[in-house]
């Protein structure tokens, strides 16, 4: 495996960055007896969207999963090694997981709106959070939102419509503006385009683009070009194994693993 | 690495790709050794096969171009792929040249065939021999990705430069002792310039292909002792 260190390489910037927003060190994951992730060790900056590829069941959702404890809910899950935010172990029990998740926020692979308004969808988690007092906090948080994802222009006159009555790429718009609404400090995106159309497509990751650097942002894809699009790291993964970790360019360019290389030119492995 | 994509027209589309940038080397080859041979045997008939064919080395250049945006357009290659498609690219658009230079010796060897008062310089066809050579080395390493080959291209060029060193000063003083010679002379000084010129042209395709071969550029080490050289 080769596991970079991400403040030795040579990207301007990365020297200044004191604390990496997210560190793994070691981490393994169990589904029963069943070992889905092997001693994964991977720093994620706030600077730097970051893209997971690998083939299918190699257990980039699985990991993804783990930065927000979302395998507690999976009976059989086990997850070991130190994940931490902001220097603190998100696995310890002082830990809050409520408030864990939201600031730790998650886009699905389909979109996945309430059955209620636009509106409501955007401020369900700010008034569970307790971050609106009023409804006035509240209307502006709504709009906020929307607009960070993109959406407000195209739902600003149907606000009380239902969210499951807008288009594919539109919902998928809206769950990440309800992401957006609890102020989370990382984005986990689980193949967030893989239901979209290309122009969806576009505006999702336009959409990343304009999130960076105000969000820690991880997007798991099978989309090797949106990978290379929108991510400036990438860490391949194969049977539970971390490949390769690094800057997105380089990784597209010139791997360094075989195993990289054959899965991105589209070789038998 | 396995050597077979998925997806098998991606290969189909690769090995045409280097097929065509195969012929046009060989072409471009075979036009400086027979330009070379119009110039030595004063034979015109040679002269004019050189400087039709390159107009098919023109066409191959044009076809490569083609492939290579289709390819990149509907595969969207990656890694070595991606790198071996560009330098294909880069590396058509070079030999284009090598066969412009050929057929300018052609066009040379034209004009002065008839009329010679001097021995053509002996050591013009050897380092016309040298350049063809390191050509057809380049675009071996090419067709087999060999950045060794590669190298070893790139160490050749100062050979070429020195051949045009020592003819560079027999012509001047060719020139000098008898003036009646200049215009014979000047033609060949610049058949030396265009063989010369090759030399670094068949540099710049090693260069390319130990790029595509390894990711890597060659390092400022040699390349500064290249320069040197
Ligand atoms: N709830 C579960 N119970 C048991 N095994 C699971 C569970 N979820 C995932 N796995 C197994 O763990 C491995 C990794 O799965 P995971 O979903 O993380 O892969 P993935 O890389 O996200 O794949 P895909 O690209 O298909 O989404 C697979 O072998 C999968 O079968
Ligand atoms: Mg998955």
């Amino acid at each position: 495996m080769v596991a970079l260190d991400m403040t030795t390489d040579t990207v301007p910037g990365d020297a200044a960055v004191a604390q990496h927003k997210m560190t793994t060190r070691n981490v393994n994951v169990y589904y029963g007896a069943k070992q889905a992730i092997k001693d994964v060790s991977i720093d994620i900056d706030m600077d730097n969207v970051t893209a997971f590829i690998g083939p299918s069941g190699c257990g980039k959702s699985t990991f993804l999963r783990t930065l927000n404890r979302m395998n507690d809910t999976v009976a059989s899950a086990r997850v070991t090694g130190e994940i931490t935010l902001d220097g603190e172990d998100i696995y310890a029990s002082s830990m809050d997981v409520v408030q864990l998740r939201a600031r730790v926020g998650m886009v699905f692979q389909k979109p996945n709106p309430f059955p209620k308004s636009i509106y409501d969808n955007i401020a369900y988690g700010p008034r569970i959070h307790g971050l609106a007092t009023s409804k006035a906090d509240l209307d502006v948080i709504v709009e906020s939102s929307l607009r960070r994802a993109g959406l407000w222009d195209e739902v600003k006159d149907r606000l009380r419509d239902s969210g499951t009555a807008l288009s594919g790429g539109q919902q998928q718009r809206l769950c990440i503006g309800r992401a957006i609404a609890v102020e989370p400090e990382v984005i986990l995106m689980d193949e967030p385009c893989s239901a979209l159309d290309p122009i969806a497509t576009a505006k999702i990751e336009e959409l990343i683009h304009a999130l960076r650097g105000r969000y820690a942002i991880v997007i798991v894809t099978h989309n090797m070009q949106q990978a290379a699009r929108v991510s400036q790291r990438t860490a391949f993964f194969h049977l539970g194994d971390l490949v390769e970790y690094g800057v997105t360019t380089d990784i597209f360019t010139n791997p360094r693993e075989e195993r990289t290389k054959d899965y991105i030119t589209g070789r038998y492995g | 690495m396995a050597e077979q994509h998925t997806v098998s027209a991606f290969d189909d589309e690769i090995n045409r790709l280097r097929g065509l940038v195969a012929e046009m080397g060989g072409r471009v080859e075979l036009a400086l050794d027979e330009a070379m041979q119009a110039l030595v045997k004063q034979e015109p008939g040679l002269a004019e096969r050189v400087i039709e064919g390159d107009l098919r080395v023109d066409a191959l250049e044009a076809e490569v171009e083609k492939l290579v945006v289709q390819i990149i357009a509907l595969r969207a290659p990656m890694a070595n792929d991606l790198r071996e498609v560009i330098a294909a690219l880069k590396i058509v658009g070079v030999i284009e040249r090598i066969g412009d230079y050929a057929k300018n010796i052609a066009k040379r060897s034209r004009q002065i065939s008839g009329h010679r008062t001097i021995e053509p310089i002996s050591l013009l066809p050897s380092m016309a021999q040298i350049a063809g050579e390191m050509v057809h080395d380049a675009l071996d390493a090419f067709a087999t990705r060999n950045a060794v080959l590669a190298s070893a291209v790139i160490e050749r060029d100062v050979l070429v430069d020195n051949f045009y060193n020592s003819i560079f000063r027999t012509l001047v003083t060719y020139m000098v002792e008898n003036p009646k010679t200049i215009s014979e002379c000047a033609h060949l000084l610049f058949v030396a310039k265009n063989i010369e010129r090759i030399g670094d042209h068949a540099t710049n395709v090693a260069e390319m292909v130990y790029y595509a071969a390894t990711g890597e550029y060659l390092p400022e080490r040699d390349r500064a002792a290249l320069a040197e050289g």
